[in-house]
């Protein structure tokens, strides 16, 4: 039977923290109460990619969005959508730029703007139900690739697709599966990388949650690719959900014979098991990663020999990222030819990143390679709320650097976010205002190395922490000139000498930051001031002379530190002042100003 | 050290039946880590030494691996899990403040546990909620958008329940 309505409610993470599954139960019970029929099917997906605003209610065929649907609005919706076809305007989601309502999903900017890929089926189905990814073409690429292709035409297909991995480094994914297509060996292994451990990043957790089976056909051509079979799965504990996600969609695969032995008749045989991580951070790279499922600490080990010769239990072993395994099914469907078409020459595909920080649509998002930022911060993300100006977007994590105004318009690829000075990294990009102190933010991801390196090299061990030190020293205020000098050889000289990605690029934010934003750490040393008013012990408030005396700030000041009479300029008293920010959120015309005299009013 | 651990004999079978299991794959180690850490709540000595007479690993390396995992706690942790995000997206929004409201209120600092055993405060990197920034969580339960009223809200709560 054909049903005649979907009800897909956002089962994400995010939305499932706020009710998705009470929400999910509601629906279907007041379908039932009103005897609606049993061709209207409600369903849990993956997350939509509008964090924010959630929880998010999709209804099919109409594609209508909600946004923020609450328990008490369900009854509303059925009574009136489901059983008249009325649109509920009221929870109609509402674009953040001009508050205009959308009725229809596919006119939103925040999705019109994107190319959904790895995120094709991510909230569009049931990732519960194997069929209906089947419905959407799934495992007709492994069919493709196991009964009409040999392993070299498919090694070939991924060389000609210019595929780059997603998971930091961006290395051709095809040349990675020659090398270990070349390797001879009786046993061999596919590894996918979901240790996902850049913090303020949850791409790949979103496709494990709402779409395991993509990840799961990959790797089984994967395995068919090199001549492995066995294939391992390390996914992060922090994730429960796509943990048990994952366990649902192998048993699916099993039980269908999309995993075991002579899949497709074809006399492959291919199984996948689960490892979990426990909570570090250098176990993402790959050699590390290695180790933690041999048993061993998460130390890194010398490269070469490469994964591809010598790997997993020493056998010849090909490790890929979440996201780079999404691609793939797509990619042999539609061909390596469509595929290079997307993005640009060196860049192909698309990328998702999860945006964050200060802006207003916060979420998932999927985008040609080559897209602007500018677009995706003001088009795709609706800008920076509250009226704050942009000071700069993060990528590549704790690896990465940030891209100031400047760059804007600098199309998005690997290559050109490196001539910036940053990363792809795997796609995490966090948007900061005024209001975020570029030291604060430096020291934040030097504190998170600090913390997740090994111990087992030198520089990394012992330099990243020297490095730490100096930048506490200065966002106390005690820093010197010549700390600045040290920060810059001291971080060359760990780039240069780490024994593994983490170290090599450990000094990264820092040098980044030092470069573009060398006016704020001066700031912090010579005057003895942070602009941003983060750093509490350089935190002074000071009213301008536009100050029209409303008396606001004096009235939020939980310590009566202001004063000032109607109409005039007011004054705050330093020695009262507990640097809370009460005044400045409070103040209608930004005229109090944590900035240096020495800046001049901006 | 306040909380007690909880040695029954039921648990430490149950904790061997995984071992038996584990075993038949290769590297059995951290799977049956995972295990323990989930049924006694943390891997003190005592439990290190059955694991090492089973699957015949020696202890000093298995002490290593679990002191090596963030995941891994040799020592019991409270009855309440108070823990903050700070991953990138919860920092810049501020985490460190509720951090440190909680810090306040407890009196502990990040990682301890309380002394009558009932609350341990932790810090961890992103749980993937990053759009709901600034994030923490009490056990299983999630708090978006958080703030130091709701920290404040929050702690009243629990009081009142014990
Ligand atoms: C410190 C460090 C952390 C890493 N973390 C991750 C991670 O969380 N996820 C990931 O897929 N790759 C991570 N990588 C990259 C992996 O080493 C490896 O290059 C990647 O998994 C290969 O897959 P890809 O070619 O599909 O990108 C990390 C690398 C380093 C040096
Ligand atoms: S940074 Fe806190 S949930 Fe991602």
């Amino acid at each position: 039977m054909l049903d005649r309505m979907h009800i897909l409610i956002c089962g994400g993470a995010e939305c499932k923290e706020s009710n998705s599954v009470e929400l999910r139960d509601l629906f279907k019970s007041e379908i039932e109460r009103l005897n609606l029929g049993d061709d209207i099917q409600t369903a849990l997906t993956g997350c939509f990619g509008l964090c924010a605003l959630g929880p998010h209610v999709l209804i099919y065929p109409e594609e209508t969005l909600y946004s923020g649907v609450k328990l008490e609005d369900v009854r509303e919706i059925v009574e009136q959508h489901i059983a008249k076809g009325k649109p509920v305007d009221r929870l109609l989601f509402k674009g953040e730029f001009d508050r205009k309502k959308f009725r229809n999903r596919s006119e939103l900017t925040f999705f019109a703007k994107q190319t959904r890929i790895a995120l094709r089926n991510c909230g569009v189905i049931n990732p519960l139900d194997v069929n209906e990814y089947i419905a959407r073409h799934g495992y007709e690429a492994l069919g493709k690739v196991l009964t009409t292709m040999t392993p070299e035409e498919t090694v070939q297909v991924m060389l000609d697709s210019g595929l780059r991995g997603r998971g930091g480094g961006g290395f051709p994914t095809g040349r990675k599966w020659q090398f270990c297509a070349n390797s001879v060996s009786d046993k061999k292994y596919v590894i996918c990388n979901a240790d996902e451990g850049d913090p303020g990043a949850f791409m790949d957790r979103a496709v494990l949650e709402g779409d395991p089976h993509s990840v799961l056909e990959a790797m089984t051509i994967n395995g068919y690719a090199i001549g492995a079979d066995t294939g391992y799965i390390y996914i992060r504990a922090e994730y429960p959900l796509a943990v048990q996600r994952l366990e649902l969609a192998i048993g699916e695969a099993r039980e269908l014979g999309m995993l075991g032995k002579n899949i497709f008749d074809s006399g492959f045989d291919f199984n996948i098991e689960l490892r979990l991580g426990a909570g570090a951070f250098v176990c993402g790279e790959e050699t590390a990663l290695i180790a933690s499922i041999e048993g061993e600490r998460g130390m890194p080990r010398n490269k070469p020999p490469y994964p591809a010769v010598k790997g997993l239990f020493g056998k010849p072993t090909n490790v890929n990222n979440v996201e780079t395994y999404a691609n793939i099914p797509v990619v042999y469907l539609k061909g390596a030819d469509w595929f290079k078409s997307i993005g640009t020459e060196k860049s192909s595909g698309t990328k998702v990143f999860a945006l964050g920080g200060k802006i207003a649509n916060t979420g998932l998002l999927e985008v040609p390679m080559g897209t602007t930022l500018r677009e995706v911060i003001y088009e795709i993300g609706g800008g920076i709320p509250n009226k704050r100006e942009f000071k700069a977007a993060q990528t590549g994590g704790p690896s990465g650097g940030c891209i100031t105004a400047e760059s804007l318009d600098t199309p998005i690829d690997f290559d050109n976010l490196i001539a910036l000075g940053s990363m792809m990294g795997s796609g995490g990009m966090i948007v900061m205002d005024e209001d975020n102190c570029m030291v604060d933010v430096a020291r934040f991801y030097l504190e998170f190395t600090v913390e997740e390196s090994c111990g087992k090299c030198t520089p990394c061990r012992e330099g990243t922490k020297r490095m730490l030190d100096i930048l506490n020293r200065i966002c106390e205020g005690e820093g010197t000139m010549e700390d600045l000098d040290v920060l810059e050889s001291l971080g060359k000289m760990i780039k240069d000498s780490s024994l593994c990605g983490l170290g090599q690029t450990a000094p990264n934010p820092v040098l980044s930051t030092l470069k573009h934003f060398r006016k704020e750490y001066e700031a912090h040393v010579i005057d003895k001031v942070c602009p941003a008013g983060v750093c509490s012990n350089l935190t002074k408030y000071v009213v301008l002379d536009n100050c029209i005396g409303c008396t606001k700030c004096a009235r939020n000041c939980p310590v009566g530190a202001i004063e000032g009479k109607v109409k005039e300029k007011h004054f705050i008293d330093l020695d009262l002042c507990i640097r809370c920010g009460a005044c400045k959120t409070a103040c209608p015309v930004n005229a109090i100003s944590t900035k240096p005299e020495s800046w001049g009013a901006m | 050290m306040g909380a007690k651990i909880n040695f029954t004999e039921e648990k430490i079978n149950e904790l061997k039946a995984e071992m038996v299991k584990n075993m038949q794959e290769p590297g059995p180690l951290m799977p049956t880590l995972h295990a323990a850490q989930r049924i006694f709540g943390c891997i003190p000595l005592p439990i290190q030494k059955i694991i090492s007479n089973e699957l015949d690993v020696s202890i000093a390396r298995i002490n290593g691996v679990v002191t090596f995992y963030g995941h891994f706690s040799i020592e019991p942790k409270g009855d309440t899990i108070i823990s903050v995000c700070l991953g990138t997206a919860c920092y810049i929004k501020g985490a460190q403040g509720l951090l440190d409201a909680f810090s306040h209120d407890l009196n502990i600092s990040v990682g301890e546990t309380s002394k009558d055993g009932k609350y341990t405060l932790e810090a961890t990197r992103c749980i993937g909620a990053c759009g709901l920034a600034p994030v923490f969580t009490v056990n299983e339960d999630v708090y978006a958008n958080g703030s130091v009223q709701l920290v404040k809200k929050v702690m009243q709560k629990l009081k009142q329940e014990k």
